[in-house]
C-alpha cells in the first residue's frame, strides 16, 4: 500500500479538488508511520504501563495483579531509600548545576576571544564530555581510591590526609559532585560561547563610557544578554541530573548506605535486584513527572526553535 | 566559536583569564594521569599516581587488558549498536522531518506535540517498562534489544524539518514537473541539500549510544554481547585495588580513544552538532 502511495506521481497537481487533502494526509502518515510505531512502542506505551503498574500490585509472586490504589506510592515514599535517593537527587541537582553553570561561564568568558590558544582550551575543556561516563568513573574511582589514589597521594605531599572519599557516607556523594561538575561544565560552555557572539559590542563601550567596572559590565550587560542562555543551560543540566546515573553504579552502587543513591538508580535497582514492580514503576512516575515539570518551563523555547508556534 | 561581535578583552581580565588556564591544567589532570598509567610498564608500587612519565613506554597493559577482557569483541557490539541506531534513524528522521517540513494535514500539530513528548520524557528513564517490552518482543539479551527503543528520534525529526524548510520550494516542484514520486524528491533534492543537518545528526546520535550505558546494562545478559561500556564496568568493578590501575587505564583509553580521536579531526563538526544538541 505504501508502495503505491509512494510512487504515485503527485498529490499536488492535477487531482480533482476533493482529492488533495485526503492523498497528502495519506503520504503523511505514511512517512510518519515508521516514527510513531517507535514512539508507541517505546514511549507512549511505557508511560501508559508505568502509570497501570503504579496502580496494581502483586500479592504473592506469580499471583494475579490486583488493584492497589495510591498503595504504591505509599510505599515508595515510606522506603527509606527511596527519599534518600530523591533528597541526595536534590542535593546533587543543585550542587552540581550551579557550579557547572559558573564554570562554564568564566571559562566561556575568558575563552571568548578567538585565538589558536584560546581554541585549544576550549577544546581541552570539552575533552570530559565525550568520554563515556563509565569511563570517566572508572578513572575517578583510583582518583578517589584511599592512600595511594591520586587525590590522597598529593595530598599528602602537602602533609594533609583525606577522607576515604567514596566510603565515607558524609563525602561519597560530594565525591562524585566532583566528577559531574568535571564532565559537565564544558558542554554547558559551549552554550556560553554561542550566547556571547550575541551580545553587541557597543553595549559594552557603552557601559565603559558611561564608567562601569567588570563586575558591573557583567552584572548589567553580559548576564542580562545571557539570561536565555542561562535558562536553557539550566534546563538542560537538570535534564542531566535526573537522567545519568553510570557513574553511581561503577563508583559506589549507590553505598555506602545509600548516601550516593539517585532516583533512577534506586528505580534500576528496584527492577533489577529487588524485582519490585509496583515500586519501581511508582519511581519512574516519580521522575516522568519530574522531568515534564523541568522541560515544560522550556517548551516555549523547543516550540519555537523548532516553529510550531510559526515563525 | 569564532568570537565575533564582542568587545575584545572584555570577557577576559588578566585574572580570570589566569584563573581558567589553572583550571585548565587541573580538568587535564585525569587524562594525563590516565596515559600516563596506561603506557607505564609497572602498574604497583609508589608509582602508581605519578603524573610524570618516568619510563620506558610499554603496551603491557594493554596486552593484559586485551587478554583479561573481550574489548575487540565489546568493540565490535558497540559499533554495530551505534551504527544500526544510526542507520534506522536517518530514515525515520528523513521522511518524518520530510512531512513536518513540506505537507498540510489534519493532525499536524497533534503530532508535533507527540513527538515533543519523546523530547521531554528521555527514554532512560523509561527504562524498566521498555525492558518488558523488549522481553515480550523477544529482544531480551540481544543487540536489536538494545537499539530498537532509540529508532524514532524526536530531536533527529525535528532537526530535518528545519532543514528541509530551508531548501527553496521551487527546486521541489521543479522535480514534481518531471514526474518524481515522493521518496524520488526526498532522496534527489532534499537529502543532498540537507547534508550539513545529517551529519550533526549522526555525530550527537554516535556519540550517546558509544557512551551509553544503563540501558544496554539491563538488556545484556550474554558476556559476548556486552558493549564497551558495559564490558568496562563489569571489568572496573571486577579488578581488585590499586595494583589494576594501570590495565583498567588502558581499558579505559581504549574505549575512550575512538571519539576522542574523531573529535581532534573534526573538531568544528563536533562542536556544531553539539550546540545544536542542546535542543535534545
Amino acid at each position: 500500500m505504501a508502495e503505491a502511495v509512494l510512487t504515485g506521481i503527485s498529490e499536488t497537481r492535477t487531482r480533482p479538488a476533493g482529492w488533495r487533502p485526503r492523498r497528502t494526509t495519506l503520504v503523511a502518515l505514511t512517512l510518519l508511520a515508521p516514527s510513531l510505531v517507535f514512539l508507541t512502542l517505546f514511549t507512549y506505551w511505557p508511560v501508559i504501563q508505568v502509570v497501570w503498574q503504579s496502580l496494581f500490585n502483586q500479592q504473592r509472586v506469580g499471583g494475579p495483579q490486583v488493584y492497589v490504589g495510591a498503595a504504591n506510592f505509599f510505599k515508595l515514599f515510606a522506603d527509606n531509600a527511596f527519599r534518600k535517593a530523591l533528597s541526595n537527587n536534590l542535593i546533587y541537582a543543585f550542587g552540581t548545576v550551579v557550579p557547572s553553570l559558573v564554570l562554564a561561564l568564566g571559562f566561556a568568558m575568558a575563552l571568548a576571544r578567538s585565538s589558536r590558544i584560546n581554541a585549544l582550551f576550549r577544546a581541552l575543556f570539552f575533552l570530559p564530555v565525550l568520554i563515556p561516563l563509565v569511563a570517566a568513573a572508572s578513572i575517578f574511582l583510583f582518583i578517589f581510591l584511599p592512600g595511594v589514589g591520586l587525590l590522597d597521594y598529593h595530598l599528602a605531599k602537602l602533609a594533609l590526609s583525606g577522607p576515604n572519599w567514596l566510603g565515607d557516607p558524609d563525602i561519597a556523594l560530594y565525591a562524585i559532585m566532583g566528577l559531574t561538575i568535571w564532565k559537565n561544565a564544558g558542554y554547558y560552555m559551549l552554550f556560553f560561547l554561542a550566547g556571547l557572539q550575541a551580545v553587541p559590542a557597543d553595549a559594552y563601550e557603552a557601559a565603559i563610557l558611561d564608567g562601569a567596572g567588570p563586575w558591573q559590565r557583567l552584572r548589567y550587560v553580559t548576564l542580562p544578554y545571557l539570561k536565555p542562555t542561562i535558562g536553557f543551560v539550566m534546563v538542560i543540566g537538570l535534564l542531566n541530573v535526573v537522567t545519568q546515573v553510570d557513574h553511581v553504579f561503577v563508583l559506589t552502587k549507590g553505598g555506602p548506605s545509600d548516601s550516593t543513591n539517585l532516583l533512577l538508580f534506586y528505580v534500576y535497582q528496584q527492577a533489577v535486584e529487588s524485582y519490585d514492580a509496583g515500586k519501581a514503576a511508582a519511581g519512574t512516575l516519580v521522575m516522568l513527572a519530574l522531568l515534564l515539570a523541568i522541560s515544560a518551563s522550556s517548551l516555549r523555547t523547543l516550540e519555537r526553535s523548532f516553529g510550531e508556534r510559526d515563525t | 566559536m569564532s568570537g565575533s561581535g564582542i568587545a575584545t578583552g572584555e570577557f577576559s581580565p588578566k585574572l580570570g583569564y589566569g584563573a581558567t588556564l589553572a583550571i585548565a591544567c587541573l580538568w587535564m589532570t585525569p587524562f594525563v594521569w590516565m596515559l600516563v598509567a596506561a603506557f607505564n610498564p609497572q602498574s604497583i608500587g609508589a608509582g602508581m599516581a605519578s603524573l610524570i612519565p618516568d619510563y620506558v613506554p610499554t603496551l603491557a597493559n594493554f596486552r593484559e587488558a586485551w587478554a583479561s577482557a573481550d574489548f575487540p569483541r565489546y568493540g565490535l557490539n558497540t559499533v554495530i549498536i551505534t551504527l544500526g541506531i544510526l542507520a534506522v534513524q536517518l530514515v525515520t528522521i528523513t521522511l518524518a522531518g520530510y512531512a513536518f517540513a513540506r505537507l498540510e494535514f489534519p493532525g499536524r500539530t497533534l503530532c508535533f506535540y507527540l513527538f515533543l513528548l519523546q523530547l521531554m520524557l528521555a527514554p532512560v528513564v523509561l527504562i524498566v517498562p521498555n525492558l518488558t517490552t523488549i522481553a515480550k518482543l523477544g529482544l531480551y539479551d540481544t543487540l536489536l534489544g538494545v537499539m530498537a527503543p532509540y529508532f524514532a528520534s524526536a530531536f533527529g525529526a525535528f532537526l530535518m524539518r528545519q532543514a528541509f524548510r530551508a531548501i527553496p520550494r521551487e527546486l521541489e516542484d521543479a522535480a514534481l514537473i518531471d514526474g518524481a514520486s515522493v521518496l524520488q524528491r526526498i532522496r534527489l533534492i532534499y537529502l543532498p541539500l540537507a547534508k550539513p543537518s545529517l551529519i550533526a545528526f549522526s555525530i550527537v546520535s554516535v556519540t550517546a549510544h558509544w557512551n551509553e550505558f544503563l540501558w544496554p546494562l539491563m538488556v545484556i545478559n550474554s558476556p559476548d554481547l556486552r558493549p564497551l561500556t558495559v564490558g568496562l564496568a563489569s571489568f572496573t568493578r571486577g579488578a581488585e585495588g590499586a595494583q589494576a590501575w594501570g590495565v583498567i587505564a588502558a581499558g579505559t583509553l581504549m574505549v575512550s580513544a575512538p571519539l576522542l580521536i574523531a573529535f581532534a579531526l573534526f573538531q568544528r563538526a563536533f562542536v556544531n552538532s553539539f550546540v545544536s544538541s542542546g535542543i535534545k
